[in-house]
């Protein structure tokens, strides 16, 4: 196994980039995201590959498609209103079948917001990133590992699918260090590029990367082709974690950062004799209902965490759908929820 | 959860704050242990406090945002007073006495006052108040051997920097010694 070593979240996402072959970076700075793009600066040009700082989000999203669209593996990188600049472009990307990658190290918002962490981008990231139907593959890591791991799997997730996938990070994830092992050598699995613009000096039929129909029949075709492929991704795709749930009367349901804040507070809650469990959503679209249908069972209660007003909760009530209480926590605007302050919540539920 | 220490350093920015967070860690890591750093980060860095959230673990580490630590180092007035309330009863305080003009009014946890800042000036370490603060924490905690710890310092210098090496040992035993 290799060298165990400490890295920022931002970072990791850097190297995992490259060790997944990505060989075309365009990005924008924005805290607390910028270390990646800083990362990238330094070794892109030392393995042969492209870092871009754009003009604008709007032109580093627009690079992403253009090269993306030539075969090869592009990413960009962003956090929360620079998502929001690039939305057009995500848009552009779902509907010209381009795989791509798309990191958002979210902080505070609406608007300019704060810098500090924050989880407020869900509904962005899972339900309408851009215009018109289509959705993203959505991961979503909560330890610099992840960070680092997920990244291949975006690629290779976007390439097998043909859609955009974003790591849907924030900045705590960001600017954390925690040991990172990336593997000996890695193998770089890409998906068929047949579908490419890239060339061909007359040797075959013109490939075409268009997002646009005139005819409206043309168009629903290729939507509804889209979306058979949304149905492969659901049912092949979901990723989650559970932990302690087989047991648990109060399933708290938490991704990312605040997953790892309710993880203390589960372990707190079990010391004190409650039935407390935790599920981990990895993918936040597809959303892993398969996963979290086993749990109803036995849980009498699913408890949300999020660094935001209420936005996953959604999810869990369509999943649970009414046959179990689904409350919520959440600290917004860039505050992390401490363990005690969840700890609380749990206690109350289990009155 | 014996075995599992959550630190907060705390000071201004320019105190080598998240520096001596890094030691703490690399020293850790070339235990295997489990652990996290992370930083505040944002306007507060710029000539305002500054902190660091350290967690070392012999188990999987759940928030790595540490609110209520087991141990506070306090190197300037504001984040005594901001932090002093959240240490765990039991835990343990560093004040860097020397920018520090209070004290420690609460009598559940164990406070140690250094010198730290005068004692580096002292012995010509300036900007070495932090690593004297680290060689004490050692001296009271132990979270590591001295060997990870010194091998946790050789890390986060730079080659470039190689002289510096040796007055930051200096700056341990300095602590230690307190």
């Amino acid at each position: 196994m290799s060298e165990k070593v400490l890295m920022k979240g931002n970072e990791a996402l850097g190297e995992a980039a490259i060790q997944a072959g990505c060989r075309h970076f365009f990005g924008y700075p924005i805290t607390p995201q910028t270390e990646l793009s800083a990362y990238l600066s330094k070794k892109m040009p030392k393995v042969g590959g492209t870092f871009l700082q754009a003009e604008s989000e709007i032109a580093a999203i627009n690079m992403v498609l253009g090269a993306a669209g030539s075969g090869v593996r592009a990413m960009t990188s962003s956090s929360s209103p620079g998502i929001s600049l690039k939305s057009e472009g995500v848009s552009y990307i779902a509907g010209s079948d381009v795989p791509a990658v798309i990191i958002n190290v979210q902080r505070g918002g609406p608007g300019l917001g704060s810098i500090q962490p924050s989880q407020a981008d869900y509904w962005q990231a899972t339900k309408a990133l851009g215009h018109g139907d289509f959705q993203l593959f959505v991961l979503a890591p909560s330890t610099v590992q992840e960070m680092a791991d997920f990244v291949a799997l975006a690629f290779e997730t976007a390439e097998k699918y043909r859609m955009p996938a974003m790591i849907l990070s924030d900045g705590m994830l960001g600017q954390m260090m925690e040991p990172v092992v990336f593997p000996d050598a890695t193998e770089v699995h890409e998906g068929d590029k047949s579908w490419a613009a890239s060339g061909h000096k007359n040797q075959r039929k013109h490939n075409v990367v268009n997002s646009l129909y005139i005819e409206a029949k043309d168009l629903e075709q290729k939507v509804v082709e889209r979306y058979q492929r949304y149905e492969l991704v659901k049912a092949n795709e979901q990723r989650s974690e559970s932990y302690l749930t087989e047991d648990a009367d109060i399933v708290v349901v938490a991704f990312g950062a605040s997953s790892r804040v309710s993880r203390s507070a589960v372990n707190a809650a079990r010391a004190k004799g409650i039935k407390a469990g935790l599920f981990r959503p990895i993918t936040l679209w597809p959303y892993p209902v398969d996963a979290l249908e086993k749990t109803i069972g036995t849980a009498k209660k699913y408890l949300t965490v999020e660094m935001n007003m209420g936005q996953m909760i959604e999810d869990v009530r369509l999943a649970v759908n009414g046959r179990k209480p689904v409350e919520f926590f959440g600290r917004t605007g860039g505050i992390i929820p401490t363990p005690a302050e969840v700890l609380a919540k749990i206690e109350e539920m289990a009155k | 959860m014996a075995n599992t220490m959550n630190v907060l350093l705390a000071g201004f920015g320019g105190q080598g704050i998240l520096f001596t967070g890094k030691v703490m860690v690399y020293g850790a890591l070339t235990e295997g242990k489990e652990l996290s750093w992370l930083p505040s980060y944002g306007p507060e860095m710029r000539g305002g406090t500054c902190n660091c959230s350290v967690v070392i673990s012999d188990e999987a580490i759940g928030s790595p945002l540490v609110t209520n630590p087991d141990v506070l180092v306090a190197m300037n007035r504001p984040s005594l007073e901001k932090f002093v309330g959240s240490v765990v009863p039991g835990g343990t305080i560093l004040v860097d006495s020397s920018t520090v003009d209070i004290k420690v009014e609460r009598t559940d946890v164990t406070v140690y006052y250094v010198p730290a800042t005068s004692l580096a000036d002292k012995n010509g370490l300036k900007g070495l108040a932090n690593i004297i603060l680290l060689g004490k924490l050692f001296k009271e905690k132990q979270f590591i051997s001295r060997e990870s710890l010194d091998k946790g310092l050789a890390k986060c210098i730079p080659a470039k920097k190689a002289e510096m090496l040796e007055f930051n040992k200096k700056a341990l035993e300095i602590g230690m010694e307190q």
